[in-house]
């Protein structure tokens, strides 16, 4: 794969249930080599949107493309590359945990029959799982179904994971394997798409992200990206107030006296970018003594994008 | 990468792996059981019963002469009822009883393709017929054998069969009402594409076989008659004249291939573009 590819494209993508959209013109852009964080507050779209990707429900309208085909047309090639966990793991109760991945496994046509019980064991050892690898999976724990769901997405090497919101009803020592489980496939190559409705997840692993909010898409972008736009307010510590002072207005910045005398502060009203207010003062002349960019905190602009409500959307 | 390089296979171990799971699950295995005790239970009823002169099912009063007849009135007495209703769990449950486990995803984004795994699901439900039918057969052999004596048979037009000839009657007797059970189970697999609740799939499907044989004792609807897929389900005593006369076995061929026709049809216009949201 090239660098710059994208794993996932959607351009309008639109699933409407009667008269709810539940994902209302999406376009989102998944890099190749990405941890790409889908973040959302429950019932915003998320899985409904990786149904559309893995061809399980159809788009109302709108463009996929996967892997550099587009969707559904190439489903059957492009699947045995994507592993997934959808809305949580699915198990037959009355097969062990191994004979429910080798029954999975054998319903993919390139997965060779021959090595299926080595790839079966790898994905179990990989999850931890080897030791109830012979136990009925009715005797699962939710956290070990989870486990089983994810081994069953590691049964071949794959080019993509989509993982729906992979931690659910893990404990904390499982969330954390989870978490380096996802850094080493990263480091392998693997493109994840993960999602959650808990920031704290996304923030620690993912290098890009997109917000929903009620099926639209709010924000996308680098973690990075993510921070700098909710930058709320600055602070400049300068001799120089009144010079300071012309070049805030000049971005339709009106600023007020700071916390101490020597200072202006101005709330961001628009987006602007703080790399570049930050230059337009030196270039200006203005001797900084400090510049700061006050953060909203990443979770308070989540809450700002997606709403500060408890209920679930409709 | 990866997987794109390596040369797809036939994907059989797909229906291998159904036809396991169609034989290994516990609510099955109950069921061939039960199946395996109508012809047990009526020769040992039979065998107790000094008079055997009452009324009961065709047959039933030549079993104390001669056990091969168990198997035959064993099959008699399963097809209206106890048959169907069997075939009807294991139609019924196809897609829906993945569906409802959430399997149902898992399965297509392997991915298992949604025709493919249609006919991998029909083709267990079938073997499941062939076994249900076979254990009833094969049990009233082996019971009859063992409680009365077995001699020549002497069919229904008076002609004399030895042992190897029955057996191949009975082999014939198999082929007859495992085939009978196709359209019903080609039934069953479209109902179960409708619904994530494999119960309703399943009552739905054995309450079409009840409908279809009141309907079929119905002089009112006797046009009706050869289009109803049980029409031809209790024509094997066909099978036991001699020669044999194949009529039945051809109307009831075509008959449930028709059956299979329509509702397989039916089932991947349905399945084929259905979202999965369970
Ligand atoms: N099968 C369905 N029928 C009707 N509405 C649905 C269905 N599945 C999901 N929805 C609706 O679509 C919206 C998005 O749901 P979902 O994609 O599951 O959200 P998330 O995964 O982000 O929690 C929700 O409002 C939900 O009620
Ligand atoms: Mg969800």
């Amino acid at each position: 794969m090239t660098d710059g590819a994208l794993a996932i494209e959607t351009h309008g993508l639109t699933k409407r249930f009667g008269s709810q959209l539940a994902v209302n013109q999406l376009d989102i852009a998944v890099p190749s080599g990405s941890v790409f964080g889908f973040l959302g507050p429950n019932g915003s779209g998320k899985t409904t949107t990786i149904r559309m990707l893995l061809g399980l429900a159809s788009a109302t309208s709108g463009e996929i493309r996967m892997l550099g085909s587009a969707m559904p047309q190439s489903l059957q090639s492009v699947l045995p590359r994507v592993g997934a966990l959808v809305e949580g793991p699915a198990i037959y109760p009355f097969l062990s945990g191994r004979a429910n991945l080798a029954r999975l496994d054998s319903a993919d046509r390139f997965a060779s029959s021959r090595t299926r019980t080595a790839r079966v064991d790898a994905a179990l050892d990989r999850v931890g799982l080897t030791h109830a690898a012979r136990k009925k999976a009715h005797a699962y724990s939710l956290g070990m179904k989870q486990r089983l769901g994810i081994a069953n997405a590691l049964l071949t090497p794959r080019d993509l994971l989509i993982l729906d919101e992979p931690t659910n009803g893990l404990d904390p020592q499982g969330t954390r394997e989870m978490r380096n489980l996802i850094r080493s496939l990263a480091a392998e190559g693997t493109t994840v798409f993960v999602s959650s409705h808990l920031l704290a997840e996304i923030e620690q692993t993912c290098s890009h992200v997109a917000v929903m909010s009620a099926g639209r898409l709010v924000a996308q972008g680098t973690l990075d990206d993510l921070r700098a736009e909710g930058v709320t307010r600055v602070e400049v510590r300068t001799p120089d107030l009144d010079l300071a002072r012309e070049v805030l207005a000049r971005w339709g910045l009106q600023s007020q006296p700071g916390p101490i005398d020597s200072s202006l502060t101005a709330a961001l009203t628009t987006s602007v970018p703080v790399e570049q207010l930050s230059e337009a003062l030196v270039i200006a002349g203005v001797r900084l003594r400090g510049f700061t960019a006050e953060g909203a905190s990443l979770e308070d602009r989540f809450v700002a994008l997606t709403g500060e409500g408890f209920d679930v959307a409709e | 990468m990866s997987q794109s390089d390596t040369r797809r296979n036939l994907g059989l171990a797909l229906l291998g792996s159904e036809i396991t799971i169609v034989f290994r699950r516990r609510r099955n295995q109950a069921m061939l059981l039960a199946l395996a005790a109508v012809p047990i239970l009526i020769a040992v009823a039979v065998r107790l019963s000094s008079n055997t002169s009452g009324r009961g099912p065709a047959f039933l009063a030549s079993i104390s002469e001669n056990g091969l007849f168990v198997a035959l009135t064993a099959l008699t007495v399963s097809i209206p009822l106890f048959l169907p209703l069997t075939v009807g769990v294991v139609a019924g449950d196809t897609i829906a009883g993945e569906a409802n486990l959430g399997t149902l995803r898992y399965l297509l984004i392997s991915p298992a393709g949604r025709l493919r795994l249609l006919l991998v699901k029909y083709a267990g439900a079938a073997a499941f017929c062939l076994a249900a039918t076979a254990i009833v057969v094969i049990a009233g052999v082996a019971i009859g054998a063992a409680l009365f004596p077995v001699r020549p048979v002497t069919l229904l037009s008076g002609d004399t069969i030895d042992g190897a000839e029955y057996a191949v009657r009975c082999l014939l007797l198999i082929a007859y009402v495992s085939m009978s059970m196709l359209g019903l189970s080609a039934i069953g697999l479209f109902l179960s594409t409708l619904t994530t609740v494999p119960v309703g799939a399943m009552a739905a499907t054995i309450v079409l076989s009840a409908a279809s044989q009141i309907l079929d004792v119905l002089p009112q609807l006797a046009w009706l008659h050869p289009w109803l897929f049980s029409h031809y389900w209790l024509g094997i005593a066909d099978l036991l004249t001699s020669p044999i006369s194949f009529d039945s076995f051809q109307s009831n061929a075509l008959l449930q291939l028709g059956y299979i026709a329509v509702f397989g049809t039916l089932a991947y216009g349905r399945f084929a573009t259905k979202d999965v949201l369970s």
